[in-house]
């Protein structure tokens, strides 16, 4: 398990975080990397924190004054390890089986604002359409299929609140929103199917186990709730029940 | 993080103190006819809010607040605070400083952790300019400065998107983090426990713009609704009624930056948690600060844009006392930890011919093998100007 905070003490060999810190375990197929990115840029180590492999300093090129600069959002797919940016750029990155020669290889454009998270899933069958989603501060969705060069597939639309959180199970969207929503869409359409009322604040996070289906949602309003996600035998559609 | 955040923060925070000065001075009063030299009349609080007022919302000040920029430490913003708080004929001292600043910085915690939407932070800084405006009634030049910078929140913030907004909450709320003084008024309303955490409602309306939670909906691929199942949230909120007004004048809805002492309702922090979180600040100050030259530089040019009037001749300074009694002020400074203390050091960064001479001939008798340092650099040059001002 790794924790991070913005304040913490110097300790050795606990690195010294800086603000708008995300981290992530990356499970690669023959290795796995910890992953964090701050407004500075993104720092890949193996995975018991020993080793820096990989920086990437952020470019803030054509940011202006007022825009805050910063890597958010991390998820691994394949040999690939994908970080959301603040311009709304998603960065590939090709991971060798082992060391450093890690390789930046993709830059993929579909947001128009901060991506605020990346979630991936195994490729569900050969005739699968969609294997990553990314979210934005819009509440755009972009669902992606991975490969050597990633493929924008559909776009969901925002309705003027940020998307925080997202998850994909089975082929569908699970999307948390600043205003409390959890939805639930089509990965390879982008139908909405499930819309429910979830939280009185802004979601911080969702997380999914995804053998037993089961997707939960922390929010701002100091709740918890854990929702049964299943597939209708009949329509094929994503249904949602309440657990907890 | 944000570089929008300064403007909302200090202008809050700044709003808050004039609360409490307010209250306080008010309950000191003496009736004009009644008072000796040294006591407290209604034309001296007057006086003293429109001079902290008018300070504040200079114009070159308020240029320079709202430029794109980081939050600086809590050091600096202090200081900020205690320059302003002296732009009248008030004196404080540093226990009643210290009090001050902390009631200033918990009860804006607790504004930021509350609002209902992120967005809602400007509905909270219009609370406080339309009670700033309801003190200076009387001075309509005043008045014209906090309109313009009612007009400048509105210029900056009123088009900006709610990521925007979460990003400037996430900022404020890192800047207060382990902040935990115990306020006896919020004690009081239960608003915050025993340990100086706030307590969270899980009632109420919602934000404007939420549902009320407690329903799924099922649709088919046409959009059509097939199936609705209620659940239950666990919490009781209603809808929200209505939406607060981003406009000059309005009704805000939200209560939160309105002014929440009276004169029934004493200002006070409770000593003992007061002590606590001293202790854990001390350890935050001793750290030595990399940015201690950039927030000098910061600070010289907020206060370059600050017009500070010296009290000119005999007046006396007027001394006001955060605490209930004078003893209990005496008792806080000495509980004070040392390193809290602001010390004045003294540095010669002027010319000073005579000293320079003799300083030569002296360095001249020694083998000097690498440059003496220079002591006119600009950090000194900054101490040395905090130091008159």
């Amino acid at each position: 398990m790794v924790a991070a905070d913005s304040q913490g003490r110097r300790i050795p060999r606990v690195r010294q975080a800086t603000l708008g810190l995300r981290v992530h375990w990356c499970v690669l197929p023959f290795r796995v990397l910890l992953v964090l990115t701050s407004h500075r840029g993104i720092q890949m180590y193996e995975s018991d924190g020993s080793v820096m492999v990989y920086w990437h300093a952020l470019d803030s090129g054509d940011a202006s004054p007022v825009q805050a600069v910063f890597a958010r959002g991390i998820a691994s797919s394949g040999h690939f390890i994908c970080v959301g940016t603040w311009s709304g750029r998603v960065l590939v990155f090709d991971i060798p089986a082992k060391g450093p020669n890690i390789v930046l290889s993709e830059e993929l454009a579909g947001h128009q604002t901060s991506v605020t998270d990346i979630a991936t899933e195994p490729a569900q069958g050969q005739d699968c359409v969609a294997d990553m989603v990314t979210a934005d501060d819009s509440g755009l969705l972009c669902v992606w299929r991975s490969g050597p060069e990633f493929k924008l597939m559909t776009q969901i639309p925002g309705f003027g609140v940020p998307c925080p959180s997202v998850q994909l199970w089975h082929g569908a969207v699970a999307a948390g929103y600043g205003d409390g929503q959890v939805r639930l869409y089509e990965a390879s359409t982008g139908t909405l199917h499930v819309q429910i009322s979830a939280h009185a604040r802004a979601i911080c996070a969702l997380d999914l186990a995804p053998e037993v289906g089961k997707l939960l949602s922390a929010a701002e309003d100091t709740f918890v709730h854990i929702w049964k996600l299943s597939r209708s035998p009949e329509s094929g559609h994503t249904e949602a029940a309440p657990l907890l | 993080m944000s570089v929008r955040t300064l403007p909302l923060l200090f202008l809050n925070l700044g709003g808050e103190m004039l609360y409490i000065l307010d209250q306080r001075l008010r309950a000191q009063n003496i009736p004009g006819d009644k008072a000796r030299k040294d006591e407290w009349t209604e034309v001296d609080r007057k006086r003293v809010l429109n001079d902290i007022i008018s300070t504040m919302f200079n114009r070159k000040f308020m240029e320079e607040l709202f430029k794109p920029q980081e939050l600086y430490s809590k050091k600096a913003l202090r200081t900020v605070y205690d320059r302003l708080a002296h732009a009248s004929i008030m004196r404080l001292n540093q226990a009643s400083m210290d009090k001050l600043y902390d009631l200033m910085t918990m009860a804006f915690k607790y504004q930021v952790l509350l609002c209902p939407r992120p967005k809602d932070v400007l509905l909270v800084t219009f609370n406080h300019l339309d009670a700033i405006k309801g003190f200076i009634q009387d001075s309509p030049a005043i008045q014209h400065q906090v309109e313009e910078t009612f007009r400048q929140l509105t210029e900056v913030y009123g088009g900006l998107p709610a990521g925007e907004f979460q990003l400037i909450r996430q900022t404020l709320l890192i800047f207060f983090q382990d902040l935990h003084i115990r306020v006896s008024i919020f004690l009081k309303d239960k608003v915050q426990n025993s340990n100086g955490r706030f307590v969270l409602p899980v009632s109420g309306p919602v934000p404007w713009g939420t549902e009320v939670p407690g329903l799924i909906r099922m649709f088919n691929d046409k959009g059509k609704e097939v199936k609705k199942v209620e659940f239950k949230h666990g919490g009781h909120y209603v809808t929200a009624p209505k939406e607060g007004s981003f406009e000059l004048y309005g009704d805000r809805v939200l209560k939160l930056g309105t002014n929440m002492y009276s004169m029934n309702r004493p200002v006070e922090t409770h000593t003992s948690g007061a002590s606590k979180s001293l202790a854990s600040r001390t350890q935050e100050s001793i750290a030595p600060n990399p940015l201690a030259k950039e927030e000098l530089n910061f600070l010289a040019r907020l206060m370059g844009g600050m017009e500070i009037k010296k009290p000119s001749g005999p007046e006396p300074g007027f001394r006001l006392n955060l605490f209930t009694t004078d003893e209990e002020e005496e008792q806080a400074a000495l509980t004070r930890p040392e390193e809290l203390s602001y010390e004045v050091i003294n540095i010669q960064a002027t010319q000073d011919q005579q000293r320079n001479e003799e300083l030569a001939r002296i360095m001249g008798e020694f083998e000097v093998t690498d440059q003496p340092r220079q002591s006119a650099s600009k950090g000194d040059d900054l101490l040395a100007m905090m130091d008159e001002l």
